[in-house]
């Protein structure tokens, strides 16, 4: 039942897999040392030895980049387990729990969507102070509300399906149909959602970033280090732009095969 | 005299597919003569009259010897001219009544569409003649219902308002593709009486229709197609009083119409082992009337007689609930309804509903669409709570219990639905369907699984690791019913469970309910809207309307000699054979 792969989807596929491979092990894409200074060689543009070019105090940026992957990555990927976890929660409270349950989940759900996500994960920075595992949580709490809304009408499509009727009339028990009917074919949705939200989530905590709420300089974490560049922009463009690239093909990437994924999941 | 619409040779082939949907069709609509087609889905009769209309799909060919309307060659014909054709010399009256209607217009603005595009009325008189036609086509109120939008319609009407857009320009020639199925059968009869009424006044009629009941009332030539070719055509009576080809007979003794409880409708004969101690009815009525057992159904390809001696000795209430006892008025009460009401705001969708079902029996409720057959069901599954009254399974506390409690009952009592198909969770196969039901089941006896299951419902073991959605319907009803015997119930609960299949599929499926019912002393209550089902299956039977039960009692003297009038309405309108084909 599987589409075949266009060369987009190809593209993307072989992107994640790159970017797998810089956040696992770095070290095989880049054997130096993200935090090696080197002043002589400070400002250095593109070239064969520094293909990304140098930052002002002479670091590789492509080494940066390579190494900061995993960080960017384990943010976005903390993030969005965090959003779609509480969003299954609520969504299961809300679809399997009491009328009275469903209307106020939906209620508080409506009012944090009146949120900007971003407003929403500042606010609670201010609160607990930055930092990346902060920033996480933040991302992570302020996509959650989206999800929820999504997770708790596809448990109301299948809780109200002709198939968990057919379970109840066997004389299944309500854990037994959430285990083995509601999950499962929440599931899939659930999949799609998720890799959709992996790019999102990225962009959202290299903001966090860039704005000093996250990871902090030298870290070398995307979106600190277009933070560090900004000053140097109007000179060395480089120092920018990297990190920037690979912020928008790591969430292009995920958002194409989250795409995809969603086309073949309406599909079959 | 000339044919006003000729066809003859026709062939439609889709891209990409290997043969021809339709083969060689040939007929010929003389004015004011009503052909009808009669055929199993799939059998290329909606694709014949589309194909005549010019509407059939892009990727399909369309060949022809002749293809002409009162002269005029339609392969020739432009575009303009077709659709020229169409509005004002065709109508076409299509399936999916409930569907054809835009919900944002209102129906006059609907039938005025036609006059406006085809005429150069003014909008006054537009209004009066769309006026006209709503009473000519029997919708009461023409003036409350043209500013009325289709979904505040029911189904009947909204039936005659197509009909009413497709005759504003008085068309010569109208078909209509199964302009009855999705409706109740009263109103059913009243939509046959209007076409044939147009018929009398000279309109040239082609009616397409799975039901040969249908047809049979309103068409002089008949043409059964099967495959893509008809196989047989000619006068009606020769046809259903005389067929002459093999699936013609097997259409004609698959409508259980009129056909006693008892009498097997395929053409597979009863198991002999399936009858121990020769039930009364059984014996009777035998195969008498029925298909020599040569002939198989094709349509429904792993079908195998399939209940060996051993099944039968292996089932749970041998001896003790032989089908003998099921004529026994003291056989235990398996299930107990009384006083039952339901209601839906204000609206009483049951009302003061109560019945007794014992083992080995079958009970009908038959009814029209929102009568509460349904909802019947609903509160006996305990699926719906009664707003009062009470139901009983197996003499034990049911309908007052709370799901904690029931779930121990639950497996005593199964569902089967009409759609079979959404009742299986779309991520299993038909092996995780069935093993997950046998699980619930009672003591699970050695030996007993999945594909043993399918075998009793005359599967193969190869279908186990299918999906449902990739069966055919008649696959689907049998793995549903495969599932509700395998916790080994003492009920099941069918609500309208060979409504959406072709009627051989459907004689089939009926005959496995009966062989199972025999074999396990499984008690059924029936929920059907077609009297010719109920009255093949029920021993006895309930008439509903609107939520209350108008009559009830045993089903051969209910349908012989009802007593209330709204019985004897409902069985008047039912669409029969002549009473010839019926006894072939």
């Amino acid at each position: 039942m599987v589409r075949r792969l266009g060369p987009l989807e190809v593209a993307a596929v072989a992107t994640i897999a790159l970017l797998a491979l810089a956040a696992l092990a770095p070290g095989v894409l880049a054997p130096g040392d993200p935090l090696a200074i080197d002043p002589l060689s400070s400002f250095e543009s593109p070239s064969f030895a520094h293909p990304f070019g140098t930052d002002e105090s002479g670091r590789d940026i492509y080494t940066r980049v390579v190494h900061g992957t995993g960080a960017s990555l384990l943010i976005g990927l903390a993030a969005t387990a965090i959003g779609i976890g509480l969003a299954l929660a609520f969504g299961l409270l809300a679809g399997f729990g009491p009328r009275w349950l469903d209307f106020g989940t939906t209620r508080v759900i409506e009012v944090l969507f009146a949120f900007p996500g971003l407003l929403f994960a500042l606010l609670f920075i201010v609160v607990y102070g930055p930092g990346v595992v902060t920033s996480t949580i933040a991302v992570g709490l302020s996509t959650a509300p989206g999800y929820a809304r999504i997770i708790r009408s596809q448990v109301i499509r299948v809780r109200t399906s002709p198939y968990l009727e057919a379970a109840t009339v066997l004389g299944r028990g309500r854990t037994a149909r959430i285990v083995r009917h509601v999950l499962p074919n929440v599931a899939g949705a659930l999949f799609v959602l998720a890799t959709l939200g992996i790019g999102q989530s990225i962009v959202w905590a290299s903001s966090l970033s860039y704005l000093g709420l996250g990871a902090v300089p030298p870290a070398a974490e995307w979106g600190a280090m277009l933070s560090a560049g900004r000053t140097y922009i109007a000179s060395f463009w480089w120092m920018t732009f990297f990190p920037g690239l690979f912020i928008v093909l790591s969430a292009a990437a995920t958002t194409l095969l989250g795409r995809s994924l969603q086309q073949n999941v309406r599909a079959s | 005299m000339t044919a006003l619409l000729e066809v003859r040779g026709l062939d439609v082939r889709f891209a990409g597919a290997a043969a021809s949907v339709v083969k060689d069709v040939s007929f010929d609509v003389q004015p004011g003569e009503c052909i009808g087609i009669v055929g199993e889905s799939g059998s290329g009769k909606s694709v014949t009259a589309r194909a005549v209309l010019g509407l059939a799909s892009r990727t399909a060919t369309v060949r022809a010897e002749t293809l002409r309307f009162d002269g005029t060659d339609l392969q020739a014909a432009s575009p303009r001219l077709l659709r020229q054709l169409r509005g004002k010399e065709i109508g076409f009256v299509s399936q999916g009544a409930l569907v054809a209607l835009d919900p944002l217009r209102t129906v006059g603005r609907e039938i005025g569409d036609a006059l406006r595009l085809h005429t150069d009325l003014s909008p006054t008189e537009r209004r009066a003649r769309v006026l006209e036609l709503l009473a000519e086509v029997g919708v009461p109120e023409p003036r409350v219902r043209a500013d009325q939008r289709a979904d505040q319609l029911s189904g009947g009407l909204r039936q005659r308002a197509i009909i009413a857009s497709a005759i504003a320009l008085r068309p010569r020639l109208l078909i209509a593709d199964e302009p009855t199925t999705a409706l109740d059968s009263t109103v059913q009869a009243g939509i046959l009486d209007l076409l044939e009424s147009l018929r009398a006044q000279g309109t040239a009629l082609v009616l397409i229709s799975h039901d040969l009941a249908v047809v049979s009332r309103l068409a002089s030539t008949v043409l059964v197609m099967r495959g893509g070719t008809v196989v047989e055509s000619g006068n009606t009576a020769r046809v259903l009083g005389d067929p002459q080809h093999d699936y013609t007979r097997q259409l004609i003794a698959a409508v259980p119409t009129d056909r006693p409880r008892g009498t097997r409708l395929g053409a597979a004969p009863r198991p002999a082992a399936l009858s121990p101690g020769a039930p009364t009815a059984a014996a009777s009525s035998g195969n008498s009337g029925v298909m020599p057992a040569t002939i198989a159904f094709e349509a429904e390809t792993p079908v195998r007689p399939s209940l060996t001696p051993e099944f039968a000795k292996d089932a749970p209430f041998d001896g003790a609930t032989t089908p003998a006892e099921t004529t026994d008025a003291t056989a235990d009460v398996v299930l107990e309804a009384s006083g039952l009401v339901r209601r839906f705001g204000s609206r009483t969708a049951v009302d003061d509903v109560g019945f007794v079902l014992r083992r080995g029996r079958t009970l009908g409720v038959v009814g029209e669409s929102g009568s509460g057959k349904t909802t019947v069901a609903r509160l006996v599954l305990a699926l719906e709570r009664a707003d009062s009254g009470t139901v009983r399974v197996l003499g034990e506390r049911w309908s007052e219990s709370t799901e904690r409690e029931r779930r121990r009952l639950r497996p005593r009592i199964g569902a089967i639905y009409q759609d079979a198909l959404s009742s299986f969770d779309p991520r299993w196969t038909v092996g995780q369907i069935i093993e997950d039901a046998l699980t619930r089941g009672r003591s699970r006896r050695a030996g007993e699984d999945a594909a043993h299951l399918l075998d009793r419902v005359g599967l193969g073991p190869e279908l186990l690791g299918r999906r449902p959605r990739l069966l055919s319907g008649g696959q689907q009803q049998r793995v549903a019913i495969a599932r509700a015997i395998a916790p080994r119930p003492d009920i099941i609960v069918c609500d309208e469970p060979v409504s959406s299949l072709d009627v051989s599929v459907q004689a089939q499926v009926l005959d496995l309910l009966d062989d199972l019912q025999a074999s396990l002393g499984i008690s059924y209550l029936f929920i059907s809207h077609d009297l010719g089902v109920i009255r093949h299956v029920s021993d006895d039977v309930l008439v509903m309307r609107a939520g209350a039960v108008v009559e009830g009692g045993n089903t051969e003297s209910v349908f012989l000699r009802p007593s209330h009038e709204y019985t004897r309405a409902l069985l008047d309108s039912a669409p029969r054979l002549p009473a010839r084909a019926a006894a072939t």
